[in-house]
């Protein structure tokens, strides 16, 4: 399931109730990004997605970590809008039979979210804004799981 | 035709969403237009990483576009 909000989330009711119920699922691995305050040279990131686009590319990207992974469920929840040093951005929850599959699918969506998921991040500061783009080590990262 | 800009794009334009007519026959001749239109855009959308989509699917290099598509141009995307 894929979640795109512009409220805060509460990270541990969400992994609680992923986690529940699960008889045939022996791991379940989480991945929790938070916005940073840069010592006080961010004052807020901002998220921007395509609401129509965006959510069907996650899931695909979603689809492709259950596929490569045997994943018995995956689940991200993304923020958009204004997000405050400490909040929470984004959480990816993974549930396998083993836990080398539910680490390792965490591990590609949060590679794949951070250059190939069809949203964009910009950095508030004290004296402006800026549009932030995925870094060399983004782009490696996400490449890591090509071919 | 629809054409949408997202992220620093729609920042540099000033706008989100915006008709284009006549409609350009291929993608390219878009961009050209776009280019014309608002030049401060121009470069930009020449810019690296600038991904399109036509109807909600990506599109690599050229493509022709019906009178009612509507064309996505999208800077490097950041989530995460």
């Amino acid at each position: 399931m894929i979640t795109l909000t512009e409220q805060a989330f509460d990270a541990g009711a969400a992994l609680g109730a992923f986690s529940s119920g699960r008889t045939e699922s022996g791991a379940v691995a989480s991945f929790l990004g938070l916005a940073r305050g840069e010592a006080g040279r961010r004052v807020a990131l901002e998220l921007e997605a395509w609401p129509e686009f965006s959510g069907p590319e996650i899931e695909k990207i979603a689809q492709e970590a259950a596929r490569r992974f045997h994943l018995h469920d995956v689940e991200v929840i993304h923020r958009l809008g204004q997000i405050a040093p400490g909040e929470p951005i984004v959480l990816v929850m993974t549930a396998a039979a083993h836990r080398r599959e539910a680490f390792e699918a965490c591990d590609f969506l949060m590679d794949y979210l951070k250059s190939r998921a069809p949203l964009w991040k910009k950095e508030h500061g004290p004296t402006g804004a800026r549009w932030v783009e995925p870094t060399a080590r983004d782009l490696a990262d996400a490449e890591r799981w090509d071919g | 035709m629809k054409v949408l800009l997202f992220g620093r794009l729609r920042d540099l334009a000033g706008w989100r969403e915006s008709e284009v007519t006549p409609a350009p026959a291929t993608l390219a001749e878009l961009r050209r237009v776009i280019g014309e239109r608002w030049p401060e855009l121009a470069e930009a959308l020449a810019g690296p990483g600038v991904q399109a989509a036509v109807n909600r699917a990506l599109v690599r290099g050229d493509a022709p576009l019906s009178a009612s598509a509507e064309v996505a141009f999208m800077p490097p995307m950041s989530g995460g």
